[in-house]
């Protein structure tokens, strides 16, 4: 039978065994057991199937979890990158970082405060909310922490998957409506040039935001993927500021209060500064660089013989679309133009792909981002040299993987130089 | 946005810093116009049903959607617990080094160690290294910063304290708590005397160690790595 040729060719695969899961080019790469589950003696022609139900449910072996970090009120949950295809992210893996656990807000009470330098303070019901004028849009969100442990390179592994390296990453549509609209509602006050933006969980987070962004493209949503954002997310709302670091899209947004300074708070100085090695430290760097990093061939897929195979990839850039991506298979001596996977969103992760014909040696794989700026990824250490050994955050550097000879996947901790 | 700012930043230049503002605020509003209409096809392009032609299609939203409501005072100041550096926002009240030192033994050490250095979590004490910010130098320095050598605010700890602290019982602190407990860590921190009393004057006033150290987002765009 069909079934048990591949089973046994998979299973003749020892290297395949350490392979996570995940189809990608056509070579389905499996555990034994979930080999089995996948092709099922039963010929599914002869047996009549299930019926419909009101909820689905992923098919049985295509499992997506996050890799929970810390699991603590102040913790994060990371997003299995290497899994995905396409762009959008399934709501709910999308990566989680909070800092005072996850509220339980009614939304029948919920309500939007928006107060400080502004004509007439007013209070928005969620139902007021989703009366205004309505738009969407597509786009990330990246933990400005993201990227940590390979640029410190300590106690971590090569054997890191791009879940575990950079799974602080995540992109959804987006449904609510521009802040912009909120603003021009409430009208701002001359001189207003911040606002504060507050959360209704424990942390009672905030962070302090410069006014241009509410006019530019700030919103203020209440969707995410065709339905209503996720707890975990910040329902029944957040604030969504495209391309700037995660934690300033304030979740669970409960007050908004305009004024002309900012009001350092601790998520602004303490934490989410990025100390320098000129001997300062940099506050409110909002703005994502320029970003990219193969999903696959990475840890933990192995490939199974040489030959051709697509590299894939995401690519991102926090100030606007990228226009380019180049891949090297060694380790940045020549760089090749990948193609760009429609569509190509502004602020927003972009698929890239490039054929490659795997000569069976050890080769060390990279891309790099470059974004209608003309912004270009750096090596790490045109990263280090500017930001320093000590910095804390935005940890854009170009990434590596090596090929083994035997076809495993491994980070390139010391190939990222 | 770059047209918008280019244009915002000419005009302040150009012009007295009041018309500046108006016209700046008309481009916003303008611009802001803009994007909650998106682009409303003219009317040439509808289909006319002459049945319809006495109904007209509105062409611009309203400059006040009027929904919402105003609120009251109390019930902004039930939500505005925010404190900036020039202490705005401090509640009245007080408290002192040695009234800190008793609430923090009860309510913080369990989390933060017995002299504010032990965690499990964040460290609350330390000048080291001293005088010369090296933070952004050597990963080594990473998990020294705290308030002693890296907070740039003292208004900050009293904000924070009181809107998250206890992590098991947020915003169960009183004002006079806080600023005793601010008080104390800044002891600790060796930013204030034992018999330091801390209230909406005295907490502004400190100037902490690194308060000069911190400069705005200076990446300037384009191709520069930053
Ligand atoms: C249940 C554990 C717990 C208790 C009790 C606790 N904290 Fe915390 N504290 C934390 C955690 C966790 C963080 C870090 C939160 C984060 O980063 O999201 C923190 C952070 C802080 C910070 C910020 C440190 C920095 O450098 O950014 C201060 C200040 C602080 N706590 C003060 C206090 C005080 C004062 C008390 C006693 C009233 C207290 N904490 C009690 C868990 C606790």
């Amino acid at each position: 039978m069909e079934w048990k040729k591949i089973d046994q060719h998979l299973l003749s695969r020892r290297t395949l065994l350490a392979a996570s899961g995940g189809l990608i080019s056509g070579v389905i790469l499996k555990t034994a057991a979930n080999a089995m589950t996948v092709f099922s003696p039963t010929d599914p022609t002869k047996t009549i199937g299930r019926g419909s139900s009101a909820i689905g449910k992923r098919a049985p072996v295509e499992q997506l979890t996050r890799y929970v970090n810390r699991p603590t009120p102040s913790g994060e949950s990371m997003c299995p990158i290497q899994d995905l295809v396409g762009i959008i992210t399934p709501s709910d893996i999308h990566f989680e970082r909070h800092h005072g656990g996850i509220p339980t807000i009614e939304p029948e009470t919920y309500e939007l405060l928006i107060h400080g330098m502004v004509e007439r303070p007013m209070k928005f019901t969620l139902a007021d909310l989703k009366r205004f004028p309505q738009r969407s849009r597509i786009c990330f969100i990246e933990c400005s922490g993201n990227g940590y442990s390979g640029y410190y390179k300590q106690g971590i592994t090569e054997e890191l998957s791009p879940q575990r390296l950079d799974g602080l990453l995540s992109t959804s549509e987006w449904t609510g409506m521009m802040l912009s609209t909120l603003f021009r509602e409430v009208g701002v006050k001359p001189g207003a040039k911040w606002f504060l933006a507050e959360g209704s969980d424990a942390a009672v987070m905030t962070r302090s935001i410069p006014i241009e962004k509410a006019w530019d493209d700030a919103m203020i949503v209440f969707g995410q993927n065709g339905e209503a954002i996720r707890p975990e997310q910040g329902y029944p709302a957040r604030l969504l500021l495209p391309g700037w670091e995660g934690n300033s899209q304030v979740k669970w947004i409960r007050r908004l209060e305009l004024s002309d300074k900012p009001f350092m708070t601790r998520e602004e100085t303490s934490k989410y500064s990025d100390p320098l090695p000129d001997c300062t430290a940099r506050l409110f760097s909002f703005v994502m660089d320029a970003k990219s990093i193969i999903t696959f061939p990475s840890f933990p897929y192995v490939l199974p013989e040489k030959g051709w195979w697509e590299i894939q990839g995401f690519a991102w850039s926090g100030r606007g679309k990228i226009i380019r991506v180049e891949v090297s298979t060694d380790g940045g001596r020549n760089w090749y133009r990948a193609e760009l996977q429609e569509p190509v969103l502004s602020k927003c992760q972009t698929r890239f792909r490039i054929p490659w014909n795997w000569n069976g040696r050890k080769s060390i794989l990279m891309s790099r981002a470059i974004d209608e700026t003309g912004y270009i990824q750096p090596s790490y250490a045109q990263l280090e040299k500017v930001r320093g050994k000590g910095t804390s955050y935005h940890f854009n550097h170009i990434r590596a993987w090596k090929v083994e000879q035997d076809g495993r996947v491994l980070l390139g901790l010391n190939e990222m130089a | 946005m770059k047209g918008y700012q280019l244009l915002s930043i000419s005009l302040v230049r150009k012009i007295t810093i009041t018309s500046a503002t108006v016209i700046f605020l008309a481009s916003c509003i303008e611009k802001d116009r803009k994007s909650v209409m998106g682009s409303l096809p003219d009317d040439s392009t509808y289909y006319q049903n002459p049945a319809d032609s006495m109904v007209s299609f509105p062409k611009d939203w309203p400059e006040s959607f009027g929904y919402g409501r105003t609120v009251l005072a109390e019930e902004i100041s039930a939500w505005d617990i925010d404190v900036m550096p020039d202490g705005t926002g401090l509640p009245a009240g007080s408290g002192t080094v040695s009234e800190g030192s008793i609430i923090y033994k009860h309510k913080c050490t369990a989390c933060h160690g017995v002299t504010g250095i032990e965690g499990p979590f964040d460290k609350l004490v330390g000048r080291e290294p001293r005088n010369n910010f090296p933070f952004g130098k050597d990963y080594k320095y990473s998990s020294m910063r705290t308030i002693g050598n890296y907070w740039p605010y003292a208004t900050t700890l009293f904000d924070y304290i009181r809107r998250a602290m206890p992590q098991n019982e947020p915003g169960s602190l009183t004002a006079d708590e806080v600023y005793a407990l601010s008080a104390y860590l800044l002891h600790l921190n060796e930013i204030v005397p034992s018999d330091a009393v801390m209230d909406l004057k005295t907490l502004p006033a400190i100037e902490m160690p690194a308060r000069d150290r911190f400069v705005m987002d200076n990446r300037r765009g384009g191709r520069e790595i930053r």
